[in-house]
Order: structure tokens, then C-alpha cells, then sequence
């Protein structure tokens, strides 16, 4: 059942929690108890004014009505199930059951967050394990100096006389290297005590950073000042997180800070309210490469009233580097996002811009806005090709035009129900005999 | 004059716990201590054995040795390879690169002097 034939599911959902009985709310709206009674057992569609008007009545937003759970939620639980197969869920239901048990929907998917989270602590205490350049260096010079001591004592030991002064140079060689020894012993053991309390709250290095953008808004006044110096900021603001994460949240706030100097406060509030958030135009305007102006966009659209706006960026390998999310627009986290995403295209056409229409697969009938644009990063170097970066700004489309066909997306081939899509690379867990793009080469 | 020992490590107490157990053997000692130069040192010495440590600064042992295996066969540079890693994959990439002998750290004294008689066909 798809998820907007269940929008009479949750209207009755909803008046039972208020307790309100049917024909009441009938009353209300205008309309015949049993007119409702066919609306809420999903045998009459509803939209409009009635939609409105129950809504009201229910006191909740229309769209949680027609459009039910999130469609993040509904992603996440399809991930859970795809996970384990062997527990044979519901997969095609899924939908359904956020609609109808939003609580338990969001349980289940709290948690597999958190199995999610698990493993790669796991993989990353492993990793620390295998590959800690601190580890490996500390147990190099304890193995050092457990050498140099044995060499040594074995010389000290031998039966014999040795000359007194080579005698008294082992014997002081002995007391520096077991000296050195101890004092690395106790490094090692105040490192890995350190590394036990940072498991409480293990996470990969972008989500640490992901964590200190999502608790700011994407946005920080002091980096509208010039005179801020963003790396102090970037340490000030991740004094709790990793080395890695503070390396990452300096760079991406240098050049947010950069963004600034480059479109002051004044001129970006001018530009947005008057163009709104359009970031072709805006980069014009502002004279700045669109790569600015998106980013200039993202942290000031849903602050200057202009609405909420998700931004993507990404390397040339595809691997996202930063990721500001959007309600309703579902990013892909870690691995190959959908290949369909105008962000990838605009990777295979640097300096092309890129504004399309996209449909995500978990709403029917929202689209988005997407605009892409890639360009060349770094120095210049004879024969090299160039790295790229590409950036994508999403937004609601406000007044689709039924003219213009949507590019259908996605956010991983694996959760991805779209049948026939030529960026397919795995099967789909929803449509298990879909074509594999990959294999029509 | 003895057969000729180079010994490239940079930590001075092993250096000179094995300059002094291999003079005692009869062996002239010689020492070095960076990786960058080590491997013009080896070619201007030319000593009987070899014994290289793989961390050094500047230059890694297996990178050295990678260098002095393109002009020295292992039977005109007995290598004796010394490190603290005694991993099965280091003991394999030594052997790779032409290290005719891979010992790890702590080693015996003992131990040392038999590797350094053996390659030198003492």
C-alpha cells in the first residue's frame, strides 16, 4: 500500500488519540460519518479543502496526514531490514508500518542507528589497533629499549672481567634505557586509558563534525567577522572531539570564513531577499564562483526567511565531504550515493551548471530544486587532470511545473525501489528482480 | 685486519652493546646512524656484513636495501636485517627485497654474533 493511500489510517490514528469520536469530527468538517468511515479505512482519497479542514480539526499539519512518516525514517527502516534478510521483514510494507506505529517505527530505527554506530566503533578500534601511528611508535621504542637493555645485561652477565669502563658504560646504559622504558610504559598506559574513555562516544571523524554543524545551524556569527580567526574557532568549537574531526572542522569553517569575507552579511541578506535562493543568479550578482554562492546560501536561507535548503559536496572520488541535510530529502551517508544525483553529474561536466528538477523515491509527489556545479580544485601540474569538487543545493520546489519532467533519484541503489534506472549498481532489496544497470555494458 | 661490519641503527646503546660483543669477536665496527646517506656509506665501505635496521630516520631500511640490491648480490653484501616488528609480513618483505637474514628485536647477543659469522662465511 503505497503512502498516501493511507492518509485515512492517520486520520483515524490521530482522532483516536484525541478522543474524538467519529461522527463528531464529521460535524466538524461537514462531511457524513460514513463518508468518514470510508475515508478512514482508506476507501475514499482525500485531499484539498476536506484535507485542510480535517486537518484543522486535528490539530496537526496536513502533510502529516498525507504524507505520513518521514521519508528518513522510512529509508532507515528499509536499511534495518535489508541488514538482515534472514528476518524476512516486511520490506515492501515499510511505509506502512511508520505510518502506523510511528513510535515503534522510530524505536527500530533509533536502533539500528546504533548497531550501525557499534560497528564502526568496532572497525575503528580494529583499525586503531592494526594501523595507531602512536601505538606502533610507542611499542617500537619500548621494543627499542627492552633490546638495548638486554644487550646490555647479557654483556654485564657474562662470566669474566670486562674493563671497568665499558663495565660502567653498560651499567649506565642500563639505568638510561630502563629509565626511557618506564617512562614510555606509562605514556602507553595513560594513551590507551585515553582511548577507552573516548569509545564511549566513538564516531567516524565526519559525524563528529556533522554533530558541531547540525548544533550551530550550519551557520556562525563570528565567522561574519573578518577579523575571527577560524582555526582558533574550529579548536574552541571541537575541543571535545578527535584530532581528525578538529583538522576537518578547521578547514570547512576556513573556508566558510572565506565565503564570508567574499560575500559580506550585508550584500548576502540584500542578494537572497531579493533573488531568493537562487544560486546562479546570486553568484552574478555577488560576483562569486557558484561553489560560494551555494555554500553562502546554505548557512543563511532558513536564517533570512528564505526556507531550509540541503547542501551535498563532494570529492572527485564521489565521497561526500560535507553534508548539511534537509527535511524530506534524503542524503546518502557513507558509500556510493545514488549515481542519479545531479551532484555526480555535474562531476562529469566540471564548470557546467547544473538546475534540475529531482523527485526522491519516498515522495510521491514532492519535488526539489537541485542545483549542481563542479569545479576544478588545487594547483595546476603539466599532464595531471585536475581534482574537482562538485556541490549540490536542494531546496522544495515551490511551483512545480507539470511541463518539465523531474529526474527521478535516489539515495543508495540498495534501499532504492526504482525499477529499470540506468545508475543501478546493486539490486534493489524492494524490487529484487530489478536490472542491474552495470550489466548492460 | 678482521672481517668488516657496517651497522646502520640509530639508537646509540644498541649500537654500542653489538660494536662491542662483535670487536670482541675479532671484528672492525663500523657505524652509522642516518638512512638518508646510508646507502652511499655502504657502497664507499664495503663491508663483509651488513646489518641494517628498518626504522631509521630519513630512509627506511627496506628502501636502503631496495637501492643496494640493484648493485650487490646477496653473496657480495650479506644483509642481516634487524626490527622491532617481527611480523610475518615483515619477515616476507624483507626476505622480498633480498635480505639474506631478518632478525627481530629483543635479540641476544648471542644470537647476533652467530647471523653476523654465518653471512660473512666465518
Amino acid at each position: 500500500m503505497s503512502r498516501d493511500t493511507l492518509t485515512g489510517t492517520r486520520v483515524r490514528e490521530r482522532r483516536t488519540i484525541l478522543g474524538l469520536k467519529q461522527a463528531d469530527l464529521a460535524r466538524s468538517v461537514g462531511i457524513s460519518a460514513s463518508y468518514l468511515n470510508l475515508i478512514e479505512h482508506n476507501r475514499r482519497r482525500i485531499g484539498g479543502k476536506l484535507l485542510l479542514a480535517i486537518a484543522d480539526a486535528l490539530s496537526v499539519e496536513p502533510s502529516v496526514l498525507s504524507e505520513g512518516a518521514e521519508a528518513t525514517l522510512i529509508a532507515t527502516l528499509r536499511e534495518a531490514a535489508s541488514d538482515q534478510p534472514d528476518a524476512r521483514a516486511e520490506i515492501d510494507r515499510a511505509d506502512e508500518f511508520a505510518g502506523r506505529f510511528p513510535g515503534w517505527a522510530g524505536l527500530l530505527a533509533e536502533d539500528r542507528k546504533r548497531i550501525d554506530t557499534l560497528e564502526r566503533t568496532v572497525a575503528t578500534l580494529t583499525d586503531r589497533l592494526t594501523h595507531d601511528p602512536h601505538l606502533a611508535a610507542s611499542l617500537h621504542e619500548m621494543l627499542t629499549n627492552v633490546t638495548s637493555i638486554r644487550s646490555a645485561a647479557s654483556i654485564l652477565a657474562e662470566p669474566g672481567e670486562i674493563e671497568p669502563e665499558w663495565h660502567d658504560r653498560f651499567v649506565r646504559n642500563v639505568n638510561e634505557d630502563s629509565a626511557r622504558l618506564a617512562e614510555t610504559s606509562q605514556a602507553l598506559v595513560k594513551y590507551l586509558d585515553s582511548v577507552d574513555d573516548a569509545t564511549a562516544d566513538i564516531r567516524a571523524p565526519q559525524e563528529e563534525i556533522d554533530a558541531v554543524l547540525a548544533r550551530h545551524g550550519y551557520h556562525f556569527n563570528a565567522l561574519e567577522d573578518p577579523e575571527t580567526d577560524p582555526v582558533a574557532l574550529a579548536a574552541d568549537l571541537a575541543a571535545e572531539q578527535s584530532a581528525v574531526a578538529r583538522t576537518m572542522l578547521a578547514e570547512v569553517m576556513t573556508w566558510m570564513h572565506n565565503d564570508a569575507c567574499a560575500v559580506p552579511l550585508d550584500t548576502a541578506t540584500d542578494g537572497l531577499q531579493t533573488l531568493g535562493p537562487e544560486p546562479f543568479e546570486l553568484a552574478t550578482r555577488w560576483g562569486v564562483d557558484p561553489a560560494v554562492a551555494m555554500r553562502r546560501i546554505a548557512g543563511l536561507s532558513q536564517k533570512l526567511g528564505q526556507g531550509a535548503v540541503g547542501l551535498a559536496i563532494c570529492d572527485s572520488s564521489g565521497s561526500l565531504i560535507f553534508r548539511q541535510p534537509m527535511e524530506g530529502f534524503p542524503l546518502p551517508r557513507f558509500g556510493a550515493g545514488c549515481p542519479m544525483l545531479p551532484l555526480y553529474q555535474a562531476l562529469g561536466r566540471p564548470l557546467f551548471p547544473i538546475a534540475v528538477p529531482v523527485i526522491p523515491p519516498l515522495r510521491d509527489e514532492r519535488r526539489f530544486r537541485a542545483f549542481a556545479f563542479a569545479r576544478p580544485v588545487g594547483t595546476w601540474q603539466p599532464n595531471r587532470a585536475p581534482l574537482s569538487r562538485a556541490h549540490m543545493l536542494v531546496m522544495p520546489e515551490q511551483a512545480p511545473d507539470p511541463a518539465r519532467s523531474a529526474v527521478e533519484i535516489g539515495v543508495s541503489c540498495r534501499i532504492c525501489p526504482r525499477d529499470g534506472c540506468p545508475g543501478r549498481q546493486e539490486p534493489s532489496i524492494l524490487t529484487p528482480g530489478a536490472v542491474i544497470g552495470r550489466l548492460t555494458l | 685486519m678482521g672481517k668488516t661490519v657496517l651497522l646502520i641503527e640509530d639508537e646509540p646503546n644498541i649500537i654500542e652493546a653489538i660494536r662491542f660483543i662483535l670487536k670482541r669477536d675479532g671484528w672492525t665496527v663500523d657505524t652509522h646512524s642516518d638512512g638518508r646517506d646510508a646507502v652511499d656509506v655502504v657502497r664507499g665501505k664495503q663491508p663483509d656484513v651488513l646489518i641494517l635496521d628498518v626504522m631509521l630516520p630519513g630512509k627506511s631500511g627496506y628502501d636502503i636495501l631496495r637501492e643496494l640490491r640493484a648493485d650487490f648480490s646477496p653473496e657480495a653484501l650479506p644483509v642481516l636485517m634487524l626490527t622491532a616488528r617481527g611480523q610475518s609480513k615483515d619477515r616476507e618483505v624483507a626476505t622480498q627485497i633480498g635480505a639474506n637474514r631478518f632478525m627481530s628485536k629483543p635479540f641476544a647477543n648471542a644470537d647476533v654474533l652467530d647471523a653476523v659469522r654465518a653471512l660473512a662465511g666465518a
